[in-house]
């Protein structure tokens, strides 16, 4: 693991002091360690390379503050960018003006798509909600009872049609069942598929026209890696998503992915997920994931302060 | 398969585009190597041992740096042992770990079947008492599979699912026990001690550590795995690996770097959701896929 990043750049600028500017010059090798470290963190190569320039341009000229040290006023300035980056845009889950509000759940397989299903299902419900759960992966083993013991767990209707392998009727059928239940949400639970699998792609297609959703969120595994853009960008362009969800962040991944992929499709991170458990899910705070993916935490608030 | 040929393609024709060998090739080498999961460190390692090569070789065409580029890499994989031990007589035991949704289950389904199928008996050990309906997708690949399961309620103690599942194989004189676990990410404590300890159970009944303790781990991983692979190898003095999930766009160039650090083989691959979709991984093909 990567030393404390600030430190770092404390020792690099050392030498800065007073010369009183950030120049192309004294900011070289503190970029290479931004670099560095948002690799290793899994952010995309182009995305780090695109980011490390933005930076520089951002950086270079920039007076020094008296009473900080440069190293501080640069992570500073890395920071601001990277939580910019990755909020932003309106990450709010959205309430349709006509009850049901459909929510659609799609990603890779074991992302956490059909956990994050019931966690969300329990977040609704504990807001006042009556959230609908319907199971709609007709491909794995076991897939439809694993989201039954969910619902039954957190008291939450579940539609599944066991040994059906028409995922598109088990998602109206279950919207029209909802809609007769007076459910205010309705979460689709998809099966997992791979984004260059088109015939499954083609399945999701179908489910969007068939529910229309508000909400298509994409359930992304925090660990992934470099290929985390190559899998927005294909799930983004067959459904156009609204959001995306970030689950495992209870391990120690740095999860820069979720930095790809706002990068590439622009669109907001609204939940983790920090654990197997239902109450295990969090709302969004980019200013978190950024200390994370930088791997420090407390340079920003000293600055903040000075 | 479709994974590979972006990456692998471009690799190759990389190589063939170039007049001469420059520190530019070597940057975009570098790039080109991150971008696969092989990691920062893993790639200077990759590319310096390159460099040397090439220039103890005294190569001074681009096109033949290709070939070189190709040893080197699979030098540092490892070819020894690389595959499942299952051919002791009496019982055979294969422990499956690995953080969430990697694809155990699966893969034990997977290799239950390839096993029935040379005419080994089988037995499964449904250990993953944990997550909702694990047990109930165990069953259904072991009826896929010809197996048997051994299989407890679930919110149970996965140790005595582990010791009833050894102890019924050593009855009805299986060949093999496949013990299936609950998904668990390597920095929580108290599941790791639970692992641990289903490990001692095994380690107790089979007598000696001459069992196969594999991790799994997602094909789409990145620089994660490589904690991943430290930690589960501290708890379950691992054997091996399988990786799953190289099916789709995702490289798996983390494995570069945990065989680097462990010195352990990758055993199998997974390359699809369906019972035939497990590969051995061959070092040499594995990198031969990778230019071709
Ligand atoms: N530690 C941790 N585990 C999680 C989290 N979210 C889900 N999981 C686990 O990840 C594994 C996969 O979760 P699922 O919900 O089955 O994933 P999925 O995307 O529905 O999987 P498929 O339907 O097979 O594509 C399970 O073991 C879950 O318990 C999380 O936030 N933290
Ligand atoms: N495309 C693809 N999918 C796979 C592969 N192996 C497993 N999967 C899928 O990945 C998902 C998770 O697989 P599981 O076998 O449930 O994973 P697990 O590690 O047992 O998960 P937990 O027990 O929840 O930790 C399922 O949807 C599988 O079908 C593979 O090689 N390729
Ligand atoms: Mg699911
Ligand atoms: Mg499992």
């Amino acid at each position: 693991m990567l030393d404390n990043l600030g430190t770092r750049f404390q020792e690099i600028f050392k030498k800065v002091k007073g010369h009183g500017k950030l120049s192309e010059d004294n900011i070289k090798s503190a970029l290479k360690e931004v670099r560095l470290s948002l690799l290793e963190a899994d952010v995309n190569y182009k995305v780090v390379k695109e980011f490390v320039n933005k930076i520089k341009e951002k950086a270079v000229g920039e007076e020094v503050i008296t009473g900080i040290n440069p190293g501080q006023q640069f992570v500073k300035i890395v920071n601001d960018e990277l939580v910019e980056l990755l909020g932003g845009t309106n990450a709010r889950l959205t309430k349709s003006a006509k009850n049901p509000t459909v929510i659609m759940l799609a990603g890779l397989q074991g992302a956490g798509k059909t956990t994050f299903a019931a966690k969300l299902a329990k977040f609704l419900k504990k807001k006042g909600e009556r959230p609908y759960l319907v199971g709609a992966d007709v491909y794995r083993p076991a897939a439809m009872k694993q989201l039954q013991v969910l619902g039954e767990q957190i008291d939450v209707p579940v539609h599944i049609q066991e040994g059906s392998k028409d995922a598109r009727g088990i998602c109206s059928d279950g919207l029209n069942v909802a809609k007769e239940n007076n459910a205010t949400y309705v979460i689709l639970d998809t099966a997992g598929r791979l984004h260059v699998d088109e015939s499954l792609m083609e399945e999701l297609k179908d489910i969007k026209k068939a529910t229309r959703p508000q909400e298509i969120l994409l359930v992304v595994d925090a660990m992934i890696g470099q290929d985390a853009v190559n899998l927005a960008e294909s799930f983004n362009n067959s459904l156009n998503i609204d959001g995306v969800v970030l689950t495992k962040l209870d391990g120690d991944t740095r999860g820069g992915a979720a930095l790809s992929i706002k990068a590439v499709v622009g669109k907001p991170i609204k939940f983790i997920g920090i654990g197997e458990k239902i109450d295990d899910i969090e709302l969004f705070h980019p200013e978190r994931l950024v200390s994370r993916i930088l791997g420090m935490g407390d340079v920003v608030s000293l600055v903040e302060k000075a | 398969s479709k994974s590979r040929e972006g990456f692998f393609g471009k690799v190759k024709g990389f190589f063939l585009g170039r007049s001469v060998i420059d520190d530019e090739m070597y940057e975009d080498l570098e790039e080109m190597l991150i971008q696969s999961d092989i990691g920062m460190d893993m790639t200077l390692k990759i590319v310096g041992a390159l460099e040397k090569e090439v220039r103890s070789r005294g190569i001074k065409d681009p096109k033949e740096v290709y070939g070189v580029l190709k040893d080197v890499m699979e030098n540092f994989l490892i070819e020894e042992e690389n595959e499942l031990k299952t051919e002791k007589p009496g019982l055979n035991v294969i422990l499956v770990v690995g953080v969430n949704g990697v694809g155990k289950t699966t893969t034990i389904g997977k290799i239950a079947s390839k096993l029935t199928k040379e005419g080994k008996k089988v037995i499964v050990g449904a250990g993953d008492t944990f997550r909702a309906a694990a047990i109930e997708q165990l069953e259904e690949w072991t009826i896929r599979a010809g197996a048997e399961i051994i299989k407890h309620q679930q919110g149970t103690d996965p140790g005595a699912v582990v010791f009833d599942t050894l102890k019924a194989a050593e009855n009805r004189n299986a060949d093999v026990a496949i013990i299936d676990t609950a998904g668990r990410l390597h920095n929580k404590n108290n599941l790791m001690k639970e692992l641990e300890k289903i490990n001692r159970i095994i380690e107790k009944h089979v007598g000696d550590s001459s069992y196969e303790s594999i991790l799994v781990i997602d094909g789409t991983t990145g620089q994660n795995g490589l904690n991943q692979a430290k930690v589960f190898n501290e708890v379950t003095k691992l054997t091996g690996f399988i990786v799953t999930k190289l099916d789709g766009t995702a490289k798996g160039g983390i494995v570069f770097a945990i065989s680097e650090e462990l010195k352990k083989p990758i055993k199998f691959i997974g390359v699809g959701e369906g019972i035939e979709d497990l590969r051995p991984f061959k070092p040499k093909e594995y990198i031969d896929a990778i230019f071709e």
